[in-house]
């Protein structure tokens, strides 16, 4: 079984994960230990809240560095939600704080509809890649506004069409929560610990 | 584009599925992680876990079913019912559930919703309000729907958004098990006065019924129980009627 490191930052669902993990056929380990995240091989970084707070408990946990350096190297990561967002550079939720910087690009506020966004919202995929096209379930009131359009695997509409996940190497990042989208979503986590 | 959600409801006492009439008269209807697992594979697109007794009582609600059902269930799902304090809802969020409902608490103390927003995120704070006819005026009940607060159900979802929730679960106490369909004029005022999604519960009569709250109701999701409980309709059929009357849903 391939084990799956769950970056524990005190926030975000991580039982979720770990469930779905299970079920995708992966041993996944929770661990908020610098050390072990600084030599994992398969990295999840699942995160619900505050862009700024996330931040700020990366930083306390002495984590921002390991996990940085786990992008560097290209190795295999999966950003969830916030997990995703915090991978750009800033975000309008959190004015000043500066995300892991990985990509290229800024975290922006809906303008229309209700806000945050919640349920179920259809994915495109923008190019070849692991995600496919279905319905991922979606709970958010920012969404990630990358610099290049080659990192963007696929597009999603919420009065605007915006990329609801990028891809580039090992990097993959969801706007939705692969772990709550059902059948889709666990065929997803599959195909992204086979790759 | 964004689908509108069925969610079917599982009120829950002493660890089996009940279902009331008017907030009363209670029936056994099932074990909640088959009927959890049902709902799923018939493409339920949310689920809610209410323990209806745990606010009378005073009782914590149903970590230990939490747990089995996050196991087994990979859609969202939401626990309400005896939510009193932040730690209350991080040991519910830590044993798998990705939002609560807060009902009684939060009329109570309004800062809890603050609070809970500050520390997991808007995404996972439901306020409850229990509706109810008063005088000509929709008042909000707590207590299961004992008490009468006298404060405005509109003034109060405001209120709500403005404090940091993230949706409103809008139940009529007076629809409620009745299958009589939704209270449209209350949900679609309630709908029309927030930022957040609303979700629409009490008196699911049957698909028609739905249709109506999603459309005329503005409700962004419809919550039922008895109609799916009972087998009456499917989720699946509901969904494809939707669908039929040009309803954005997921199938």
């Amino acid at each position: 079984m391939k084990e799956v490191t769950i970056v524990d930052c005190g926030t975000g669902n991580i039982s979720s994960v770990m469930n779905a993990m299970k079920k995708a056929g992966a041993n996944p380990i929770v661990s908020s230990d610098p050390k072990k995240i600084g030599r994992a091989k398969a990295i999840i970084l699942p995160g619900v809240g505050l862009f700024g707070y996330f931040m700020q408990e990366l930083r306390a946990r002495k984590l921002e560095e390991p996990v940085k350096k786990a992008l560097e190297e290209d190795r295999k990561f999966l950003g969830i939600c916030l997990g995703m967002q915090v991978l750009f550079e800033e975000s309008e939720e959190s004015p000043g704080t500066t995300g892991l910087s990985a990509i290229g690009g800024k975290v922006v506020k809906f303008q229309t509809g209700k806000v945050p966004q919640v349920g179920w919202n259809k994915v495109e995929p923008s190019k070849k890649g692991i995600v496919k096209e279905g319905f991922a379930y979606f709970t958010n009131s920012y969404y990630p506004m990358p610099a290049g359009k080659e990192v963007v695997a696929a597009n999603s509409n919420y009065v605007i069409d915006y990329a609801c996940a990028v891809q580039r190497g090992n990097l993959l990042a969801t706007q939705f929560h692969p772990e709550k989208s059902g059948i889709y979503g666990l065929e997803l986590l599959k195909r992204w610990l086979e790759c | 584009m964004l689908t509108k959600r069925i969610i079917p409801c599982l009120d829950v006492k002493d660890g089996k599925v009940v279902k009331g009439k008017n907030f009363n008269k209670l029936e056994y209807a099932g074990n909640p992680v088959e009927l959890a697992a049902k709902y799923e594979g018939q493409g339920a697109d949310e689920l809610v876990f209410l323990d209806i007794t745990a606010s009378i009582e005073n009782r914590k609600t149903m970590t230990e079913l939490v747990k089995e059902v996050a196991k087994e269930i990979f859609i969202p799902f939401t626990v309400g019912g005896g939510i009193s304090m932040v730690s209350d809802i991080a040991k519910l969020l830590n044993s798998g559930a990705d939002k609560v409902s807060l009902n009684s608490a939060a009329v109570n103390n309004p800062k809890l919703i603050t609070q809970a927003a500050q520390r997991f995120g808007s995404q996972c704070i439901m306020i409850g309000i229990d509706a109810k006819k008063s005088e000509g005026k929709w008042k909000v009940f707590t207590q299961g729907g004992m008490i009468n607060t006298g404060i405005d159900a509109v003034e109060w979802a405001k209120k709500a958004e403005l404090l940091g929730a993230g949706e409103i679960l809008l139940t009529s106490i007076d629809r409620d098990g009745t299958k009589n369909g939704y209270e449209i004029e209350l949900t679609k005022s309630i709908s029309e006065s927030v930022g957040i999604p609303v979700i629409a519960s009490g008196g699911a009569k049957d698909p028609e019924s739905i249709l109506k709250v999603l459309n005329e109701g503005k409700a962004d999701a419809a919550l039922a129980a008895s109609i799916f409980h009972y087998n009456k309709y499917s989720i699946a059929e509901v969904k494809k009627y939707l669908k039929e009357n040009a309803m954005a849903v997921r199938l």
